[in-house]
């Protein structure tokens, strides 16, 4: 691990000032995913902010009948929330599906958001890296890929995101609440807080330098059955292949988000007019201009057959 | 004495030594990317209660939780695996709730009540964990053991306070005891020797509960 100063916030614009006062600098809540990515030396950040006093640790009521999710709330007890366990129950399930229970006791909601790729290129800095090391090319295109995207790929960079929080948080239409050092609030809807790679992979969301997520609010529950599927090589603890977060309403008709597909949580909202007409006819609608290789093809039907296994369950 | 005892000269630093030389293109990589200039390492205190006992340690804010408890407090119950929080070696009980020792500074700890493998029992008196691990030979090397007994613990008064998982059915519902939630629960700690299933007698034994399909 490189050398780095490191200082305890006291508010959120605090926070967001010793951002921009000190360019080499990282926040950090959780740390489950930046103090691994510094030992690899991955990440080197000079300054390091903890805003773990920051207080934004509470889940509350919003005024149109949603939730106020706190940027520090942890993983454990936002699947634990009751509130979030009987109307966002596609969550809770996300959540639980991600991790260990070590890791979702300390990692919070906002660093699930910015969690960086598991590509197996980016953690190997002995190999080229666009999102890593911009400009230098990318090992995963032509090199072991089978588990890496599909869907809005680019030339720089086929890297999936690999929350599993976030997919449900897509379907569930949450908005990112943020700050910056002027002490400028911003709300982020959360189709547009993730990037598509393009040409330049190594910008992975819509913050500015030094802007601080504070919250992430869900809207009004919208009732229907909630469902995340996981698809991964092991039973427990692992990335996902493929997911798929569900709000199914009677008449199969619903919102259908996904993971292991794309850079971001992926979702194509036109492609769920179809969920009536069944999986293969939404599956399409869905995976329309994929970009396969030879070793993540698999994730084409494997979508198809999970939004199949979604809607039996919806109807179960 | 104090060289056997000093980590100076041993396996771990020549190890150490080839991985730091092993990078030294990624660093380089690294370096043109982040053209400001790293600090120079810097030490803060931090004080904890560690075991019941009040500590006040100078540490690099570089240093883990994992490597202030093994390096600087000698507590070397608590187990270095992975280092990247993906076997559960180093699991210790922090506020309460188990974390990967690992993937934590110890400076971010400052207050905090920490309980590791040392802080459960001791020789004379085991805690019930232990002692159901010794009964149902929930171990083979025991490298893996501490962090294990710590999560099992922990895993018990989560399902208590009725916090779900991926193995609970009815997520609105209060989760059990069985099977099924103990190896999900369990799933962050890897025991290469394989004992997994004396794992789980262990805790139901402590849970008081039977084995379920």
């Amino acid at each position: 691990m490189k050398a780095f100063t490191y200082e305890r916030a006291k508010t959120p614009t605090e926070a967001a000032s010793a951002a921009v006062r000190n360019p080499g600098a990282k926040f950090i809540a959780g740390g489950t995913n930046l103090l691994d990515l510094m030992k690899l030396q991955i990440e080197t950040p000079q300054h390091l902010i903890d805003v773990n006093g920051l207080g934004l640790d509470k889940i509350t009521p919003t005024s149109d009948g949603g939730l106020r999710v706190g940027a520090l709330v942890r993983n454990t007890d936002l699947a634990a929330d009751s509130r979030v366990r009987a109307d966002y129950a596609v969550l809770s399930r996300a959540l639980v599906s991600g991790a260990s229970g070590q890791l979702r006791n300390k990692a919070t909601t906002a660093g699930n958001l910015l969690q960086r790729t598991r590509c197996p290129y980016f953690y190997d800095t002995t190999k080229p890296c666009n999102k890593r090391q911009p400009g230098t090319g990318c090992a995963a295109i032509g090199g072991f890929n089978r588990n890496l995207a599909i869907m809005g790929t680019s030339d720089a960079c086929i890297a999936t995101h690999p929350s599993d929080m976030a997919v449900a948080m897509r379907v569930l239409d949450a908005t990112v609440e943020t700050v910056d050092a002027a002490g400028k609030a911003r709300a982020i809807p959360i189709a547009d807080f993730h990037r598509l790679p393009g040409t330049t992979p190594n910008i992975e969301t819509a913050l500015a330098p030094g802007e601080l997520i504070t919250a992430v609010t869900l809207p009004k529950p919208i009732g229907g059955t909630h469902i995340y599927k996981k698809v991964r090589d092991r039973a427990s603890y692992a990335f996902a292949l493929i997911s798929v977060a569900a709000v199914i309403q009677p008449g199969n008709r619903g919102r259908l988000a996904f993971g292991g597909l794309a850079h971001k949580p992926w979702r194509v909202e036109a492609a769920e007019a179809q969920l009536p007409a069944g999986a293969k006819a939404t599956a399409a609608a869905v995976l329309a201009g994929a970009r396969t290789t030879s070793q993540n093809a698999f994730k084409l039907p494997l979508v198809e057959r999970t939004i199949g296994a979604v809607l039996e369950e919806a109807k179960a | 004495m104090t060289k056997d005892d000093g980590f100076a000269v041993s396996r771990r630093g020549v190890i150490a030594g080839g991985v730091a030389t092993a990078t030294l293109g990624g660093t380089a990589v690294s370096a043109q990317t982040q053209p400001v200039q790293q600090p120079a390492p810097t030490t803060m205190p931090v004080t904890f209660k560690v075991n019941g006992r009040n500590t006040k340690i100078d540490v690099d804010t570089r240093t883990t939780l994992l490597d202030a408890l093994r390096e600087t407090m000698r507590l070397t119950g608590t187990k270095k695996g992975c280092d990247h929080g993906q076997c559960g070696a180093c699991t210790v009980i922090v506020e309460g709730r188990r974390i990967n020792s690992c993937l934590t500074l110890a400076v971010m700890h400052e207050g905090d009540s920490i309980t590791t493998i040392e802080g459960l029992g001791t020789e004379e008196k085991l805690h019930a964990m232990q002692a159901a691990f010794v009964k149902h030979d929930g171990y083979q090397c025991g490298y893996c053991t501490p962090g294990q007994i710590c999560s099992a613990v922990a895993t018990l008064d989560e399902i208590k306070n009725g916090i779900p998982s991926h193995a609970t059915s009815d997520i609105a519902a209060k989760p059990g005891v069985t099977t099924a939630e103990l190896k999900e629960r369990m799933s962050g700690n890897i025991c290469r020797c394989g004992a997994y299933s004396n794992i789980i007698d262990a805790i139901h034994d402590v849970a008081g509960t039977e084995r379920t399909a």
